[in-house]
């Protein structure tokens, strides 16, 4: 099987700026978010569609980039 | 433009694509998510976890010798075999299980430019088919820690300016705002970074695309920064991994004697009672 519909965009969740990688894989959408800086894998997810698939990576996403503490720097 | 020192250590997503099916020849996947492998992987391709398959499970290490000769045995590789690893996040996992395999001596090894990211892109095939390699005796070299970076010797090298110490995380961790990378379970204490080290992302050696930059710009990228060889070179992260992408890139993509990789990273020294912490920028 081939990957198809390959997309990937960058917005900003929580704060943070993650890339959003989806594409359809042997009839089903994965999609997987990344933090930009460093670049490390924070949720993958699949779905029946891409907006599906996209949509539940997010919400994951959302949950453990809300949890990273901003430490103050004096 | 400069060629790489060592343009062996690198195959292109279209080489494999030809060759992964050869005879003497093993791709292997190594991934931060290991469910990425059960998604889809090249065809033929082993999957290997890092958190399981190439650590110690007890104590925190590499793993054990004879751990790694099963696990090279059974994913059908021999002494000769040439091992092509790759995975995602741009290979991070995969340099970490190329710098164990230098560790136990293994001849022949090398990284898919790009990765798993490269070869998505490209719409490649993908399997979810694991194999099952028939077993392959293999023996083992003694560790090789020449490469390898252990506390006393940060210690020594922080006490003494001996070494160029390289800082590969992000600029948020580096400056100690934040404590892992956004998303990921702190692992340790405190937030900042060894005295003396220069904060040099790992990224920054990569394109979009996610193979590596050419050797020029990667020579300007490192020295530009300050290093340059001149004194042995100890590379960190967090926990190894990202370091082990950029002593990759040291030694053999712009030839560097003496890189080491830190693998106790921030989540040793960041944790130690005493040890000396700069933040900021």
């Amino acid at each position: 099987m081939k990957p198809e519909d390959h997309s990937e965009r960058t917005l900003e969740l929580a704060g943070w700026p993650v890339r959003v990688t989806s594409y359809k894989l042997g009839g089903a959408y994965r999609a997987q978010a990344d933090n930009v800086s460093p670049g490390a894998n924070i949720a993958r997810a699949k779905g029946a569609t891409k907006e599906e698939a996209e949509q539940r990576v997010l919400a994951k996403a959302e949950e453990r980039l809300a949890a990273t503490r901003v430490m103050p720097l004096e | 433009m400069a060629d790489y020192s060592h343009p062996d250590m690198l195959v292109s997503t279209g080489w494999v694509s030809e060759h992964s099916a050869d005879e003497n020849i093993r791709v292997v996947e190594v991934d931060v998510d290991t469910s990425a492998y059960d998604e889809g992987h090249i065809p033929g391709a082993v999957g290997w976890a890092w958190n399981t398959q190439l650590c110690d499970t007890v104590q925190r290490d590499i793993i054990p010798k004879d751990e790694f000769e099963k696990l090279m045995s059974s994913s059908g590789i021999g002494n000769d075999t040439t091992v092509i690893l790759y995975g995602d996040n741009n290979n991070w996992f995969a340099a970490w299980a190329l710098w164990q395999l230098k560790i136990y001596g293994h001849a022949d090894v090398r990284l898919m430019n790009g990765g798993r990211k490269k070869w998505v892109a490209e719409g490649r095939d993908l399997s979810s088919d694991a194999p099952s390699p028939a077993e392959a005796g293999y023996t083992a070299a003694d560790a090789d820690n020449s490469i390898r970076a252990f506390l006393p010797d940060v210690h020594n090298a922080v006490d003494a300016g001996s070494v160029e110490l390289v800082d590969v995380r992000s600029p948020d961790e580096f400056s100690g705002k934040i404590l892992s990378p956004p998303g990921l379970p702190e692992t340790c204490q405190r937030g900042g970074h060894i005295p003396g080290a220069s904060n040099i992302p790992w990224a920054k050696a990569c394109n979009e695309d996610g193979t590596f930059k050419n050797a020029d710009e990667l020579q300007a990228l490192y020295a530009g920064a300050g290093i340059t060889g001149a004194k042995p070179v100890i590379a960190y992260c967090r926990i190894g991994e990202r370091s082990s992408h950029s002593w990759f890139v040291l030694k053999y993509l712009l030839g560097l004697d003496g890189v080491t990789n830190y693998d106790g990273s921030w989540t040793e020294w960041g944790n130690l009672v005493g040890a000396p912490i700069e933040r900021g920028a």
